[in-house]
Protein backbone atom coordinates (compact mmCIF):
# COMPACT_ATOMS: atom_id res chain seq x y z
CA UNK A 1 0.00 0.00 0.00
CA UNK A 2 1.26 3.48 -0.94
CA UNK A 3 1.98 5.65 2.16
CA UNK A 4 2.80 9.60 2.02
CA UNK A 5 5.99 11.41 4.06
CA UNK A 6 5.85 14.89 4.52
CA UNK A 7 8.97 17.03 5.40
CA UNK A 8 8.22 20.00 7.18
CA UNK A 9 10.72 22.67 7.76
CA UNK A 10 9.78 24.99 10.70
CA UNK A 11 11.48 28.32 12.45
CA UNK A 12 12.67 25.65 15.68
CA UNK A 13 13.12 22.59 14.01
CA UNK A 14 12.04 19.36 11.55
CA UNK A 15 8.80 17.39 11.76
CA UNK A 16 8.31 14.53 9.60
CA UNK A 17 4.70 14.02 9.27
CA UNK A 18 3.21 10.18 7.42
CA UNK A 19 0.23 8.51 6.11
CA UNK A 20 -1.24 5.59 3.67
CA UNK A 21 -2.16 6.35 0.39
CA UNK A 22 -5.88 7.64 2.31
CA UNK A 23 -3.86 10.55 4.12
CA UNK A 24 -6.41 11.07 6.37
CA UNK A 25 -4.89 9.92 9.58
CA UNK A 26 -1.50 11.26 10.21
CA UNK A 27 1.87 10.43 12.42
CA UNK A 28 3.43 13.19 13.74
CA UNK A 29 7.37 12.60 14.21
CA UNK A 30 9.77 15.60 16.11
CA UNK A 31 10.39 18.47 16.15
CA UNK A 32 13.94 16.74 15.20
CA UNK A 33 17.00 19.58 15.48
CA UNK A 34 15.04 21.12 18.19
CA UNK A 35 15.49 24.87 18.58
CA UNK A 36 17.14 25.02 15.13
CA UNK A 37 15.54 26.49 11.53
CA UNK A 38 15.00 24.39 9.25
CA UNK A 39 15.05 25.31 5.74
CA UNK A 40 14.61 22.78 3.80
CA UNK A 41 14.19 18.75 4.19
CA UNK A 42 13.90 16.71 0.63
CA UNK A 43 14.34 13.43 -0.10
CA UNK A 44 15.98 11.76 -2.87
CA UNK A 45 13.63 9.87 -5.88
CA UNK A 46 16.66 7.24 -6.18
CA UNK A 47 16.44 6.48 -2.45
CA UNK A 48 13.69 7.38 -0.76
CA UNK A 49 15.20 6.81 2.54
CA UNK A 50 18.01 9.56 1.71
CA UNK A 51 16.83 12.48 2.91
CA UNK A 52 18.82 15.90 3.16
CA UNK A 53 17.97 18.71 5.59
CA UNK A 54 19.37 22.29 6.01
CA UNK A 55 20.03 23.49 9.68
CA UNK A 56 20.93 26.80 10.37
CA UNK A 57 20.77 29.41 13.56
CA UNK A 58 22.19 32.97 13.94
CA UNK A 59 24.33 31.93 16.43
CA UNK A 60 25.83 28.64 15.01
CA UNK A 61 26.00 29.00 11.31
CA UNK A 62 24.75 26.33 8.61
CA UNK A 63 24.41 22.69 9.60
CA UNK A 64 24.06 19.88 6.84
CA UNK A 65 21.62 17.01 8.22
CA UNK A 66 21.55 13.56 6.69
CA UNK A 67 18.77 10.56 6.97
CA UNK A 68 19.65 7.12 5.37
CA UNK A 69 16.54 5.60 7.03
CA UNK A 70 13.64 8.17 5.99
CA UNK A 71 14.01 10.15 9.00
CA UNK A 72 14.16 8.44 11.67
CA UNK A 73 17.65 9.52 12.70
CA UNK A 74 20.00 11.75 11.38
CA UNK A 75 23.83 12.53 10.88
CA UNK A 76 25.89 15.07 9.71
CA UNK A 77 27.76 13.18 6.61
CA UNK A 78 30.81 11.84 6.78
CA UNK A 79 31.21 13.09 10.60
CA UNK A 80 31.18 10.42 12.99
CA UNK A 81 27.78 10.82 15.21
CA UNK A 82 27.97 10.30 19.02
CA UNK A 83 30.78 9.71 21.33
CA UNK A 84 34.27 12.02 21.45
CA UNK A 85 36.47 10.57 18.49
CA UNK A 86 39.86 10.68 18.28
CA UNK A 87 41.81 13.31 16.30
CA UNK A 88 41.16 12.50 12.76
CA UNK A 89 44.36 11.95 10.43
CA UNK A 90 44.00 11.89 6.65
CA UNK A 91 40.64 13.70 5.30
CA UNK A 92 39.51 16.07 7.04
CA UNK A 93 35.71 15.62 8.73
CA UNK A 94 33.30 18.15 9.61
CA UNK A 95 33.36 19.38 5.89
CA UNK A 96 29.94 18.58 5.38
CA UNK A 97 28.86 22.51 6.59
CA UNK A 98 31.56 23.99 4.74
CA UNK A 99 30.22 26.40 2.20
CA UNK A 100 33.20 28.50 0.71
CA UNK A 101 32.76 30.71 -2.56
CA UNK A 102 35.02 29.99 -5.22
CA UNK A 103 37.36 32.60 -6.06
CA UNK A 104 38.85 33.41 -10.02
CA UNK A 105 41.91 32.05 -10.08
CA UNK A 106 42.99 34.48 -12.86
CA UNK A 107 42.52 37.07 -10.62
CA UNK A 108 44.61 35.77 -7.51
CA UNK A 109 42.05 34.33 -5.87
CA UNK A 110 40.14 37.04 -6.01
CA UNK A 111 35.95 37.09 -5.08
CA UNK A 112 34.56 36.44 -8.62
CA UNK A 113 32.00 39.48 -8.07
CA UNK A 114 29.90 41.51 -6.06
CA UNK A 115 26.43 42.46 -5.50
CA UNK A 116 24.50 45.33 -5.50
CA UNK A 117 23.85 46.20 -1.25
CA UNK A 118 20.49 47.87 0.14
CA UNK A 119 22.39 51.25 -0.61
CA UNK A 120 22.90 50.79 -3.90
CA UNK A 121 27.04 50.31 -3.28
CA UNK A 122 28.83 47.14 -4.09
CA UNK A 123 29.23 44.75 -1.65
CA UNK A 124 31.54 41.19 -1.30
CA UNK A 125 29.06 37.98 -1.22
CA UNK A 126 29.02 36.50 2.42
CA UNK A 127 27.97 33.00 3.32
CA UNK A 128 24.49 32.92 5.45
CA UNK A 129 23.00 30.23 5.09
CA UNK A 130 21.22 26.95 2.53
CA UNK A 131 17.66 27.63 1.72
CA UNK A 132 17.01 24.36 -0.84
CA UNK A 133 18.05 21.55 -0.91
CA UNK A 134 17.63 19.51 -4.30
CA UNK A 135 18.72 16.05 -4.62
CA UNK A 136 19.39 14.61 -7.92
CA UNK A 137 17.24 12.73 -9.97
CA UNK A 138 19.55 9.95 -10.95
CA UNK A 139 22.09 9.80 -8.02
CA UNK A 140 21.61 9.84 -4.38
CA UNK A 141 24.86 10.83 -4.07
CA UNK A 142 24.57 13.88 -5.88
CA UNK A 143 22.45 17.14 -4.28
CA UNK A 144 22.51 20.58 -4.97
CA UNK A 145 22.25 23.37 -2.68
CA UNK A 146 20.99 26.95 -3.11
CA UNK A 147 22.62 29.40 -0.42
CA UNK A 148 22.39 32.83 0.50
CA UNK A 149 24.35 35.03 -0.23
CA UNK A 150 23.04 34.03 -3.71
CA UNK A 151 25.10 31.22 -5.42
CA UNK A 152 24.42 26.77 -6.49
CA UNK A 153 26.77 24.45 -4.22
CA UNK A 154 26.73 20.75 -5.30
CA UNK A 155 28.02 17.84 -3.94
CA UNK A 156 28.71 14.31 -5.22
CA UNK A 157 29.50 12.73 -2.06
CA UNK A 158 26.12 12.53 0.12
CA UNK A 159 26.98 15.64 1.06
CA UNK A 160 30.00 15.45 2.74
CA UNK A 161 31.57 18.28 1.23
CA UNK A 162 30.27 21.18 -0.91
CA UNK A 163 31.75 23.23 -4.29
CA UNK A 164 30.27 26.07 -5.85
CA UNK A 165 29.64 25.80 -9.30
CA UNK A 166 30.84 29.25 -9.83
CA UNK A 167 29.45 29.52 -13.49
CA UNK A 168 26.22 31.33 -12.07
CA UNK A 169 28.05 34.24 -10.20
CA UNK A 170 30.37 34.04 -13.11
CA UNK A 171 27.94 35.37 -15.56
CA UNK A 172 28.86 38.87 -15.01
CA UNK A 173 25.47 39.97 -13.85
CA UNK A 174 26.05 40.16 -10.06
CA UNK A 175 26.45 43.56 -9.53
CA UNK A 176 23.03 44.40 -10.52
CA UNK A 177 21.98 41.22 -8.08
CA UNK A 178 20.24 42.87 -4.90
CA UNK A 179 18.91 41.03 -1.31
CA UNK A 180 15.15 41.03 -1.07
CA UNK A 181 13.50 41.81 2.16
CA UNK A 182 14.54 37.92 3.16
CA UNK A 183 18.05 38.51 1.91
CA UNK A 184 20.01 37.48 -1.21
CA UNK A 185 18.73 33.95 -1.75
CA UNK A 186 18.91 31.33 -4.33
CA UNK A 187 15.26 29.45 -3.07
CA UNK A 188 14.77 27.62 -6.35
CA UNK A 189 16.57 24.71 -7.91
CA UNK A 190 14.07 22.99 -10.80
CA UNK A 191 15.79 19.78 -12.75
CA UNK A 192 14.53 18.89 -15.75
CA UNK A 193 14.15 15.28 -15.92
CA UNK A 194 14.46 14.66 -19.66
CA UNK A 195 17.67 16.50 -20.16
CA UNK A 196 20.41 16.09 -17.07
CA UNK A 197 22.39 19.38 -18.22
CA UNK A 198 19.55 21.69 -18.03
CA UNK A 199 18.80 23.44 -14.69
CA UNK A 200 16.69 26.38 -13.93
CA UNK A 201 17.57 28.12 -10.68
CA UNK A 202 15.82 31.43 -9.24
CA UNK A 203 17.02 34.29 -6.98
CA UNK A 204 15.53 36.78 -5.02
CA UNK A 205 16.42 39.96 -6.30
CA UNK A 206 18.35 38.61 -9.49
CA UNK A 207 15.44 36.64 -11.25
CA UNK A 208 15.22 33.25 -13.33
CA UNK A 209 18.90 31.46 -14.89
CA UNK A 210 18.92 28.75 -17.43
CA UNK A 211 22.13 26.47 -17.84
CA UNK A 212 22.32 23.59 -20.66
CA UNK A 213 25.52 22.31 -19.88
CA UNK A 214 25.47 21.05 -16.47
CA UNK A 215 25.74 23.94 -14.61
CA UNK A 216 29.17 25.60 -16.61
CA UNK A 217 27.44 28.42 -17.53
CA UNK A 218 24.07 30.26 -17.15
CA UNK A 219 21.74 32.93 -18.94
CA UNK A 220 19.51 34.98 -17.41
CA UNK A 221 15.84 33.92 -18.23
CA UNK A 222 13.90 36.94 -17.26
CA UNK A 223 12.86 38.30 -20.66
CA UNK A 224 8.93 38.98 -20.20
CA UNK A 225 9.05 39.88 -16.23
CA UNK A 226 7.77 43.44 -15.39
CA UNK A 227 9.25 44.71 -12.20
CA UNK A 228 7.80 48.02 -11.07
CA UNK A 229 10.04 48.42 -8.10
CA UNK A 230 13.29 48.33 -10.16
CA UNK A 231 14.92 51.09 -12.19
CA UNK A 232 14.27 49.10 -15.57
CA UNK A 233 11.36 47.17 -15.39
CA UNK A 234 12.07 45.06 -18.12
CA UNK A 235 15.62 44.98 -16.83
CA UNK A 236 17.93 41.71 -17.76
CA UNK A 237 18.43 40.36 -13.90
CA UNK A 238 16.97 42.45 -10.59
CA UNK A 239 13.13 40.93 -10.55
CA UNK A 240 12.14 39.62 -7.65
CA UNK A 241 11.62 35.72 -8.47
CA UNK A 242 9.37 34.05 -5.55
CA UNK A 243 9.04 30.63 -6.38
CA UNK A 244 8.99 28.94 -10.11
CA UNK A 245 7.69 25.21 -10.47
CA UNK A 246 7.27 23.01 -13.32
CA UNK A 247 5.89 19.34 -14.02
CA UNK A 248 8.13 16.68 -15.07
CA UNK A 249 6.51 15.86 -18.04
CA UNK A 250 6.71 19.03 -19.70
CA UNK A 251 10.01 20.50 -18.24
CA UNK A 252 10.01 23.39 -21.00
CA UNK A 253 6.89 25.07 -19.18
CA UNK A 254 7.99 26.71 -16.28
CA UNK A 255 5.93 28.32 -14.27
CA UNK A 256 6.71 31.53 -11.79
CA UNK A 257 5.31 33.40 -8.84
CA UNK A 258 6.91 36.62 -8.51
CA UNK A 259 6.90 39.21 -5.81
CA UNK A 260 3.97 40.71 -7.66
CA UNK A 261 2.50 39.12 -11.10
CA UNK A 262 2.05 34.89 -11.69
CA UNK A 263 4.02 34.42 -15.04
CA UNK A 264 4.49 31.08 -17.42
CA UNK A 265 7.04 30.33 -20.15
CA UNK A 266 6.39 27.72 -22.68
CA UNK A 267 10.00 28.19 -24.08
CA UNK A 268 12.14 27.07 -21.14
CA UNK A 269 12.58 30.65 -20.17
CA UNK A 270 13.43 32.48 -22.96
CA UNK A 271 9.85 34.30 -22.53
CA UNK A 272 7.38 35.04 -19.74
CA UNK A 273 4.18 36.08 -20.40
CA UNK A 274 1.22 36.69 -17.52
CA UNK A 275 -1.17 34.59 -16.25
CA UNK A 276 -2.59 36.56 -13.25
CA UNK A 277 -6.09 36.38 -14.97
CA UNK A 278 -9.16 37.05 -12.49
CA UNK A 279 -6.90 36.44 -9.05
CA UNK A 280 -7.60 38.85 -6.03
CA UNK A 281 -4.03 39.63 -5.85
CA UNK A 282 -1.14 38.40 -7.29
CA UNK A 283 0.97 39.07 -4.95
CA UNK A 284 2.51 35.69 -3.14
CA UNK A 285 5.33 33.32 -2.80
CA UNK A 286 3.94 29.93 -3.23
CA UNK A 287 3.33 27.80 -7.13
CA UNK A 288 3.19 24.55 -7.72
CA UNK A 289 1.89 21.90 -10.52
CA UNK A 290 -0.65 18.55 -10.10
CA UNK A 291 1.09 15.51 -10.65
CA UNK A 292 -0.85 14.26 -13.11
CA UNK A 293 -2.02 17.53 -14.75
CA UNK A 294 0.47 19.70 -15.97
CA UNK A 295 -2.35 22.24 -16.48
CA UNK A 296 -3.28 22.40 -12.97
CA UNK A 297 -1.26 24.94 -11.30
CA UNK A 298 -2.18 26.35 -7.31
CA UNK A 299 -0.87 29.23 -5.87
CA UNK A 300 -1.75 31.52 -2.53
CA UNK A 301 -2.58 34.90 -3.18
CA UNK A 302 -1.21 36.76 -0.40
CA UNK A 303 -2.92 40.76 0.13
CA UNK A 304 1.01 43.28 -0.94
CA UNK A 305 4.30 42.86 0.20
CA UNK A 306 3.37 45.52 2.85
CA UNK A 307 0.90 42.98 4.47
CA UNK A 308 1.58 39.57 4.18
CA UNK A 309 -1.19 37.94 4.65
CA UNK A 310 -4.31 36.74 2.73
CA UNK A 311 -6.80 39.00 2.08
CA UNK A 312 -9.61 39.50 3.85
CA UNK A 313 -8.32 37.06 6.45
CA UNK A 314 -9.23 34.15 4.08
CA UNK A 315 -7.33 31.39 3.83
CA UNK A 316 -7.60 30.48 -0.03
CA UNK A 317 -5.73 28.22 -2.41
CA UNK A 318 -6.36 29.27 -6.00
CA UNK A 319 -6.45 26.78 -9.10
CA UNK A 320 -6.49 27.10 -12.61
CA UNK A 321 -6.61 24.03 -14.68
CA UNK A 322 -5.93 26.04 -17.59
CA UNK A 323 -2.41 26.71 -16.80
CA UNK A 324 -3.05 30.30 -15.63
CA UNK A 325 -5.51 33.13 -16.19
CA UNK A 326 -8.30 31.57 -15.06
CA UNK A 327 -8.46 30.96 -11.32
CA UNK A 328 -10.91 29.40 -8.89
CA UNK A 329 -10.53 29.69 -5.11
CA UNK A 330 -10.05 26.35 -2.98
CA UNK A 331 -11.70 27.01 0.45
CA UNK A 332 -13.28 24.08 1.83
CA UNK A 333 -11.81 23.15 5.02
CA UNK A 334 -9.58 26.25 5.04
CA UNK A 335 -10.29 29.11 7.25
CA UNK A 336 -12.30 31.86 5.96
CA UNK A 337 -11.97 34.58 8.43
CA UNK A 338 -9.14 36.53 10.87
CA UNK A 339 -6.46 34.47 8.99
CA UNK A 340 -3.33 36.26 9.06
CA UNK A 341 -1.00 33.91 7.92
CA UNK A 342 1.43 33.84 5.29
CA UNK A 343 2.93 30.80 3.13
CA UNK A 344 6.64 30.83 2.66
CA UNK A 345 7.87 29.74 -0.57
CA UNK A 346 9.01 26.30 -0.59
CA UNK A 347 5.97 25.57 1.95
CA UNK A 348 3.84 23.83 -0.90
CA UNK A 349 3.81 20.09 -2.52
CA UNK A 350 2.34 17.65 -4.24
CA UNK A 351 1.97 13.85 -4.07
CA UNK A 352 1.97 11.33 -6.82
CA UNK A 353 -1.04 9.43 -5.54
CA UNK A 354 -4.05 8.86 -7.90
CA UNK A 355 -6.25 11.36 -6.38
CA UNK A 356 -3.00 13.52 -6.49
CA UNK A 357 -2.29 15.30 -2.67
CA UNK A 358 -1.72 18.57 -2.21
CA UNK A 359 0.35 20.20 0.68
CA UNK A 360 0.89 23.92 2.48
CA UNK A 361 2.71 25.29 5.86
CA UNK A 362 1.71 28.28 7.13
CA UNK A 363 3.65 31.30 8.90
CA UNK A 364 0.68 29.83 11.98
CA UNK A 365 2.40 26.25 12.13
CA UNK A 366 -0.27 24.79 10.41
CA UNK A 367 0.18 22.24 7.65
CA UNK A 368 -2.86 21.78 5.49
CA UNK A 369 -3.30 18.85 3.32
CA UNK A 370 -6.04 17.85 0.60
CA UNK A 371 -5.92 14.20 -0.97
CA UNK A 372 -8.47 15.47 -3.72
CA UNK A 373 -6.48 18.10 -5.68
CA UNK A 374 -7.29 21.00 -3.56
CA UNK A 375 -11.48 20.60 -3.27
CA UNK A 376 -11.20 19.76 0.49
CA UNK A 377 -8.40 20.59 3.12
CA UNK A 378 -7.79 19.34 6.66
CA UNK A 379 -5.21 20.45 8.98
CA UNK A 380 -2.20 17.47 9.53
CA UNK A 381 -1.24 19.83 12.28
CA UNK A 382 -2.18 23.07 13.77
CA UNK A 383 0.42 24.14 15.88
CA UNK A 384 4.07 24.29 14.59
CA UNK A 385 6.50 26.78 14.77
CA UNK A 386 6.37 29.06 11.67
CA UNK A 387 6.73 26.71 8.70
CA UNK A 388 9.28 27.52 5.97
CA UNK A 389 9.03 24.29 3.57
CA UNK A 390 7.15 21.56 2.86
CA UNK A 391 8.02 18.50 0.75
CA UNK A 392 6.03 15.39 0.36
CA UNK A 393 7.36 11.75 -0.45
CA UNK A 394 5.05 9.32 -2.31
CA UNK A 395 6.37 6.08 -1.17
CA UNK A 396 4.96 2.67 -2.26
CA UNK B 1 42.91 18.43 30.54
CA UNK B 2 40.99 21.20 29.19
CA UNK B 3 37.73 21.88 29.71
CA UNK B 4 35.21 23.06 27.22
CA UNK B 5 31.67 24.58 28.56
CA UNK B 6 29.47 24.21 25.42
CA UNK B 7 25.91 26.03 25.09
CA UNK B 8 22.79 23.92 24.59
CA UNK B 9 22.80 23.50 21.00
CA UNK B 10 26.16 22.60 20.64
CA UNK B 11 25.92 19.82 23.30
CA UNK B 12 22.74 18.75 21.20
CA UNK B 13 24.71 18.32 18.26
CA UNK B 14 28.08 16.96 19.75
CA UNK B 15 26.35 14.59 21.57
CA UNK B 16 27.90 15.72 24.87
CA UNK B 17 27.05 16.96 28.33
CA UNK B 18 27.30 20.61 29.43
CA UNK B 19 31.49 20.38 29.51
CA UNK B 20 34.21 18.24 27.88
CA UNK B 21 37.75 17.91 28.53
CA UNK B 22 39.94 17.90 26.18
CA UNK B 23 43.28 17.42 25.32
CA UNK B 24 45.55 20.08 23.77
CA UNK B 25 49.14 19.76 22.94
CA UNK B 26 51.41 22.81 23.36
CA UNK B 27 50.84 26.60 24.10
CA UNK B 28 47.10 26.43 25.66
CA UNK B 29 45.50 29.44 23.86
CA UNK B 30 41.77 29.99 22.14
CA UNK B 31 43.35 28.96 18.95
CA UNK B 32 44.60 25.35 20.39
CA UNK B 33 42.00 24.87 22.94
CA UNK B 34 39.44 25.20 19.55
CA UNK B 35 41.24 23.15 17.02
CA UNK B 36 41.44 20.10 19.75
CA UNK B 37 37.81 20.89 19.74
CA UNK B 38 36.90 20.06 16.83
CA UNK B 39 39.51 17.81 16.04
CA UNK B 40 37.60 15.55 18.72
CA UNK B 41 33.71 16.68 17.72
CA UNK B 42 33.98 17.53 14.13
CA UNK B 43 30.25 18.18 13.93
CA UNK B 44 31.44 21.16 15.41
CA UNK B 45 33.71 22.52 12.53
CA UNK B 46 31.74 26.10 11.61
CA UNK B 47 29.66 26.29 14.29
CA UNK B 48 31.90 28.15 16.80
CA UNK B 49 34.29 29.47 14.13
CA UNK B 50 33.73 30.33 10.54
CA UNK B 51 34.65 27.14 8.54
CA UNK B 52 37.02 29.21 6.13
CA UNK B 53 38.38 32.62 8.49
CA UNK B 54 38.21 30.66 12.10
CA UNK B 55 37.30 34.02 13.05
CA UNK B 56 34.65 33.91 16.38
CA UNK B 57 31.32 34.02 15.08
CA UNK B 58 29.17 36.81 16.16
CA UNK B 59 27.02 35.82 18.32
CA UNK B 60 29.12 33.80 20.43
CA UNK B 61 31.60 34.89 23.25
CA UNK B 62 34.55 33.15 25.26
CA UNK B 63 34.73 33.64 28.56
CA UNK B 64 38.05 32.91 30.97
CA UNK B 65 38.18 33.25 34.61
CA UNK B 66 34.80 35.51 35.01
CA UNK B 67 36.31 37.58 31.71
CA UNK B 68 35.54 37.97 28.28
CA UNK B 69 38.60 37.05 26.05
CA UNK B 70 36.18 37.23 22.58
CA UNK B 71 38.34 39.98 21.82
CA UNK B 72 42.18 38.53 22.81
CA UNK B 73 44.21 37.14 20.42
CA UNK B 74 43.27 33.82 19.50
CA UNK B 75 47.04 33.04 20.10
CA UNK B 76 47.18 34.56 23.74
CA UNK B 77 47.79 32.50 26.46
CA UNK B 78 44.89 31.23 28.32
CA UNK B 79 44.99 31.96 32.24
CA UNK B 80 47.15 28.80 34.25
CA UNK B 81 43.57 27.71 35.98
CA UNK B 82 42.26 27.12 33.02
CA UNK B 83 45.57 25.13 31.41
CA UNK B 84 45.25 23.14 34.69
CA UNK B 85 41.84 22.46 34.64
CA UNK B 86 40.59 24.45 37.54
CA UNK B 87 38.69 27.02 35.26
CA UNK B 88 36.75 26.05 32.05
CA UNK B 89 37.01 27.66 29.04
CA UNK B 90 33.11 28.53 28.12
CA UNK B 91 31.53 29.27 25.27
CA UNK B 92 28.81 31.36 25.35
CA UNK B 93 25.71 32.20 22.79
CA UNK B 94 24.25 35.39 22.87
CA UNK B 95 20.89 35.68 25.01
CA UNK B 96 19.02 37.28 22.29
CA UNK B 97 16.50 35.96 19.54
CA UNK B 98 13.11 33.65 20.44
Amino acid sequence: MSKVRVLVGTHKGAFVLTSDGKREKWDVSGPHFAGWELYHLKGSQVDPNRIYASQTSGWFGQIIQRSDDGGKTWTQPGTPPGEQQAPQQGPQKGESNKFVYNTSPEKGGKPLTTHQWYDGTQHPWEFKRVWHIEPSLTDADTVYAGVEDAAIFKSTNGGKSWEEMPGLRGHGTGPKWQPGAGGMCLHSIVLDPKDPKRMYIAISAAGAFRTDDGGKSWKPINQGLKSQYIPDPNAEVGHCVHHIAAHPARPNVLFMQKHWDVMRSDDAGDSWHEVSGNLPTDFGFVIDVHAHEPETIYVVPIKSDGEHFPPEGKLRVYRSRTGGNEWEPLTKGLPQSDCYVNVLRDAMAVDSLDKCGIYFGTTGGQVYASNDAGDNWAPIVRNLPAVFSVEVQTLS
Amino acid sequence: MIRVVLPPHLRTLAHVGMEVSIDVQGSITQRSVLDALEASYPMLCGTIRDHDSKERRPFLRFFVCGEDWSHESPDHPLPQDVAHGKEPFLVIGAIAGG
